[in-house]
C-alpha cells in the first residue's frame, strides 16, 4: 500500500526565509504518526502545504496518492483537519460549527457526534465567543473525529485541554488506531502523548527532518548515563566510540553512552574493576531535548 | 490609569499614518472652500444669491444644515456641514479599534497583564482621539485665520469639528463596552451617528417649513455642531453642550467598564441551537452577512424616507416663493430641479452603497485573518466557492439596499414617478460593483493591503464633495466610476459607459479571484 503522506525534500519559502528546507515526512496508511519539533520548526507550514493552503517551492508532496495543491477539493473529502489555533465565529454555536464543517466535508455520523460531545463534556449550544480556548479546541476535535474519513491531520490538538480531556483524547485516538484503517498525523509538543499514541514519529528542526522512525528505533538513539567508582585508571574509556561527556574525579567516572556502545563500555569497566555502579535509563525526553537544541551541523 | 502614558505612545505608533492623515486632510478641506468660494462668488450680492438659493433648498439643508447669513465664512462653514459627521465617524472607529477590537483579539490581555490600571486602555484611547480631534480643530482655526477670516468665527469653527470628534469618541467608548465583539460595537456607533444625522436632517428641514419638529435637531450632537453658526450668530452654548455631553458620555463609558468582565460585554450572551442545517459555503455566507444586509437595507430605507420626504419640500418651496420660483425657472424649471435633486441624492446613495459593497467584500479578508477560512478551505470547499459566496453578498447586498432606498423614496415622494426614482438608484450599481471589484482585486493580489480598498470610496467621496467646488480637471473627475453614471431622472442614458463599468468590474473580479487561487492562505 502507498504511504498516506509522502513528502520528500519539501521546500517552502516566505520571501527570503526558507520555512521548510528539504523536509521529509513519510506516514504509512493506518498508523498514528507523531510530528515533533521546536517552535517555528515548520510543522504548521508542512500541514498547510499538505492541505493545499500553501504552495511549495521545491521537493514533492503527495497526500493519499494525489497532489495536495491541484486536487485539494477532492482530497479534502477524505480527510479532517484540526488547526492549531481554533477560532470560531463569535455568533455561531459550537453545535452549528460541528455540523457545518461535517457537512462541508461530506457528512458526519450523528451518533458518533453525540457520543463525542458527551465524552468531551462539551455544551454545543454556546456561542463561539463564549467558549474557552480548550472548549474551542474540543469543537474542532468533535467535528473532525465524528467524520468518517481516511486521514486525520491534527495540529497540536490538545493544546489548551485539561489533563482529564487529554486523557479522553488519547482514548479516542487509541480506539481509532484499533480500527486500523485510519491514518493520523499528530503534531504535538507533549512527549507523553506521543509515546502513548504514536507508532512512528518524525522530528524536524529548522524546516528539516532530523530523526524519523519507531519509538524503539529512537530509543536506540538515546544514551544511558553511567556513574561508577573504579579500582584503577579507566584505560581508553574516554576515547571509546559512543562515549560522551566523559568526566573523572578521584577514581569516580561519569559519562553518557550510546545504546550501541553499551557493551564495549561495560566490558572496559569490568576489566578495570568496579566498586560501585549507577546507571540511568535512557529517556526520550533527553533525546528530544538533544535534538531540539543541537546546533546546525 | 497607571500605564496610560505608555499605551498612548503605543496608539500613536500604530496610528502614525492614519491619524495624521484624517486630522490634517479634514482640517484643511474648508480652506479649499474659502479660496474657491472667493473666486466663484466675488461680490456680496453673488454670495447672497447663493446663500438664499441653497439655504432654502431642502435637499441642501438636509445635507449640510441650515444657513444663517451670507458672509464668506458663513457659506464656507455651511458647505462644510458634512465634516462633523466624518470627524465623528473617524473618532468613534478609532476608539473602538484601540479598545474593543484589541480586547477581542487578545492584544489587550497581554497589556493588561502588565502593570496597567483597569481604565488605562480606555483612557489612553479617549485621550489620544480627543487630542487628535482638538488638533484637527486647531489646524482648521489656523487655516481660517490664515485666510483672513475673523478670529471668533475661526475659533468656533475649529471647536465645531473638534467637539464633534470628542462627542463621538465618547459614544464609541460606550459602544465598545456594550458588546463583546468589535464588529457589533462599530455597528452600534455607526447607527448612533446615523440617528444623530437623521435627527438633524429632520429638525433642520422642518425648520425650513412650519418648524413643527425643528427641536429634533437639538437632540443630536451633530445638530449642536451645525447650530454654532461660526461668523454668523457665533453661538457659544452648543459648544458647552457638546463639551458637557462628551464628559458625561466618557464618564458613563468608564462606569460601564467597571460593570463588566474582561472580554465580555454588558449585553448578555444567550444559548443558541445545538445543531444546524447549514451545509454549503453559501449558507454560511448568508449567516455571516445577513445582519449586515438587514442593517444596511433598513438604513437605506430610512435614507429613502428622508430624501423622498424632503423632495416634497423642494417642490412646495418653489411654489410658495415667487422669487425662488423665478430663479429656478431660469435654472431650467421646477421639474428639472426635482429631477436634479433626485439625481444628486442617487449619487450620494450610490456612494454609500459602495461602502457596503467594500465592507462585504473585505469580510473575506476578515475571515482569512481571523483563522475562520482555514478550516473551511480544508473541507471539500474550493477557494472559488468560498470567495464567490461572500462576493455574492458584496454584489447583490448593495442592489437590495439601493432598491429599498429607491422604492421608499419614490413612495414617499408621491408626486414623482416611482419607476424613474428606482431606476436612478439602481443605475448606480455598475459603479458600486467596480469599487467592490477593487476590494476583491486587492484581496487576491495584495492581501496585506486589502484595507486600502477603503481608499476607493473615500476618493470617490472626495471627488464628489470637492470636485465641482474646486473646479478640478475632467480627467481627475473621471477617476471616480460615479462620474460615468448617467444623471437620472432627467438625464440621457448612454449604454457604453455602463457596459464599460461592468466590464471593468468583471475583469478586476476575475483577476482578484485568479490571484486568490494561486496564493498562500493565510497570507
Ligand atoms: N505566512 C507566513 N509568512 C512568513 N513567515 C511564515 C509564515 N508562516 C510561517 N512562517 C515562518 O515559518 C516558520 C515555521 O513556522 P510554523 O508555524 O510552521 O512552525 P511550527 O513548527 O508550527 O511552530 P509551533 O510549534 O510554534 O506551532 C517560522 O519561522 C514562521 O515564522
Ligand atoms: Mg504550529
Amino acid at each position: 500500500m502507498t504511504d498516506a503522506i509522502d513528502v520528500t525534500g519539501l521546500v517552502k519559502r516566505f520571501g527570503q526565509v526558507a520555512a521548510l528546507d528539504g523536509l521529509d515526512l513519510h506516514v504509512r496508511t493506518g498508523e498514528v504518526h507523531g510530528f515533533l519539533g521546536p517552535n517555528g520548526a515548520g510543522k504548521t507550514t508542512t500541514i498547510r502545504v499538505l492541505l493545499g493552503l500553501m504552495r511549495h517551492d521545491g521537493g514533492s508532496a503527495r497526500l493519499l496518492g494525489d497532489d495536495p495543491w491541484a486536487s485539494a477539493t477532492e482530497l479534502h473529502k477524505r480527510l479532517a483537519y484540526v488547526p492549531g489555533d481554533v477560532t470560531l465565529w463569535p455568533n455561531l454555536t459550537g453545535g452549528e460549527v460541528i455540523d457545518l464543517l461535517g457537512r462541508l466535508r461530506g457528512g458526519l455520523d450523528p451518533k458518533r457526534r453525540a457520543e463525542l460531545l458527551e465524552r468531551f463534556e462539551l455544551d454545543p449550544r454556546k456561542k463561539g465567543r463564549t467558549y474557552s480556548k480548550g472548549n474551542r479546541q474540543k469543537v474542532a476535535l468533535v467535528a473532525a473525529l465524528a467524520s468518517d474519513v481516511e486521514l486525520l491531520i491534527l495540529d497540536e490538538p490538545t493544546s489548551g485541554l485539561d489533563p482529564l480531556m487529554e486523557e479522553v483524547f488519547s482514548e479516542v485516538i487509541l480506539e481509532e488506531k484499533r480500527r486500523g484503517d485510519r491514518t493520523v498525523l499528530l503534531s504535538s509538543h507533549i512527549l507523553a502523548e506521543v509515546e502513548k499514541l504514536c507508532d512512528r514519529l518524525t522530528i524536524i528542526r529548522d524546516g528539516r527532518t532530523v530523526e524519523t522512525g519507531t519509538l524503539t528505533d529512537l530509543r536506540h538513539l538515546t544514551r544511558t548515563t553511567i556513574q561508577a567508582d573504579l579500582a584503577g585508571p579507566p584505560d581508553g574509556l574516554a576515547s571509546l566510540a559512543g562515549v560522551h561527556d566523559f568526566q573523572i574525579d578521584n577514581g569516580r567516572v561519569r559519562f553518557d553512552v550510546d545504546t550501541d556502545a553499551l557493551s564495549p563500555a561495560l566490558q572496559t569497566l569490568v576489566k578495570v574493576g568496579v566498586t560501585s555502579l549507577v546507571s540511568q535509563p535512557p529517556s526520550l525526553e533527553e533525546l528530544f531535548l538533544r535534538q531540539y537544541s543541537r546546533p546546525e551541523s | 490609569m497607571t500605564g496610560a502614558g505608555r499605551l498612548i505612545r503605543l496608539i500613536l505608533r500604530r496610528d502614525r499614518v492614519l491619524m495624521p492623515l484624517w486630522v490634517v486632510l479634514l482640517g484643511l478641506i474648508p480652506a479649499g472652500y474659502v479660496t474657491s468660494f472667493e473666486s466663484l462668488f466675488p461680490t456680496a450680492a453673488d454670495r447672497l444669491e447663493y446663500a438664499t438659493v441653497s439655504g432654502s433648498n431642502a435637499g441642501f439643508v438636509g445635507l449640510y444644515g441650515l444657513i444663517d447669513g451670507s458672509s464668506l465664512g458663513e457659506i464656507v462653514a455651511w458647505r462644510s456641514g458634512f465634516l462633523p459627521i466624518m470627524v465623528a465617524l473617524f473618532a468613534a472607529l478609532t476608539i473602538i479599534r484601540h479598545t474593543r477590537a484589541d480586547e477581542e483579539s487578545g492584544r489587550t490581555e497581554l497589556v493588561a497583564a502588565g502593570a496597567v490600571g483597569r481604565h488605562a486602555q480606555l483612557a489612553a484611547a479617549l485621550i489620544t482621539t480627543g487630542v487628535a480631534s482638538l488638533a484637527l480643530g486647531a489646524i482648521l482655526t489656523a487655516a481660517m485665520l490664515g485666510q483672513g477670516l475673523p478670529a471668533e468665527g475661526s475659533v468656533l469653527f475649529g471647536l465645531e469639528l473638534a467637539l464633534s470628534g470628542c462627542a463621538f469618541a465618547a459614544v464609541g467608548a460606550i459602544a465598545a463596552q456594550l458588546t463583546a465583539s468589535a464588529r457589533s460595537a462599530r455597528t452600534i456607533a455607526v447607527v448612533a451617528l446615523g440617528a444623530a444625522y437623521a435627527l438633524r436632517v429632520a429638525g433642520d428641514v422642518s425648520a425650513l417649513g412650519d418648524g413643527a419638529v425643528s427641536w429634533l435637531s437639538w437632540l443630536s450632537p451633530i445638530g449642536w455642531a451645525t447650530h454654532i453658526f461660526p461668523w454668523g450668530t457665533n453661538n457659544w452654548w452648543p459648544v458647552l453642550l457638546s463639551a458637557l455631553f462628551t464628559v458625561l458620555a466618557a464618564g458613563l463609558s468608564a462606569v460601564l467598564l467597571t460593570r463588566r468582565d474582561f472580554g465580555g460585554g454588558l449585553l448578555p450572551a444567550r444559548l443558541g441551537p445545538a445543531t444546524s442545517h447549514m451545509g454549503t459555503p453559501l449558507a454560511l455566507a448568508w449567516r455571516l452577512h445577513r445582519g449586515l444586509l438587514i442593517g444596511w437595507t433598513i438604513g437605506f430605507a430610512l435614507l429613502g424616507l428622508i430624501f423622498g420626504g424632503v423632495g416634497g419640500s423642494v417642490v412646495s418651496l418653489i411654489e410658495d416663493n415667487q422669487n425662488l420660483g423665478d430663479i429656478f425657472a431660469r435654472l431650467g424649471g421646477a421639474s428639472s430641479l426635482v429631477d436634479n435633486y433626485f439625481a444628486g441624492t442617487a449619487g450620494i446613495v450610490g456612494l454609500i452603497a459602495s461602502c457596503y459593497a467594500v465592507q462585504a467584500a473585505l469580510r473575506l479578508r476578515d475571515e482569512e485573518q481571523s483563522g475562520h477560512a482555514e478550516p473551511i478551505l480544508a473541507t471539500a470547499v474550493s477557494r472559488y466557492a468560498w470567495a464567490g459566496s461572500h462576493l455574492l453578498f458584496s454584489l447583490l447586498g448593495p442592489a437590495v439596499a439601493l432598491l429599498a432606498e429607491g422604492v421608499v423614496a419614490g413612495l414617499t415622494y408621491t408626486e414623482g414617478d416611482l419607476g424613474a426614482i428606482v431606476t436612478s438608484t439602481l443605475v448606480q450599481l455598475p459603479a458600486v460593483w467596480v469599487l467592490a471589484a477593487v476590494a476583491v482585486l486587492l484581496f487576491g493580489l495584495l492581501p496585506r493591503l486589502s484595507a486600502a480598498a477603503w481608499g476607493a470610496p473615500a476618493l470617490c467621496l472626495l471627488i464628489l464633495l470637492v470636485g465641482q467646488t474646486l473646479q478640478l480637471d475632467q480627467w481627475l473627475l473621471d477617476i471616480s466610476p460615479f462620474t460615468h453614471i448617467p444623471h437620472l431622472p432627467g438625464g440621457t442614458v448612454a449604454a457604453t459607459p455602463l457596459i464599460m463599468l461592468l466590464a471593468v468590474a468583471a475583469v478586476l473580479t476575475t483577476l482578484g479571484l485568479t490571484a486568490l487561487r494561486h496564493r498562500n492562505i493565510p497570507d
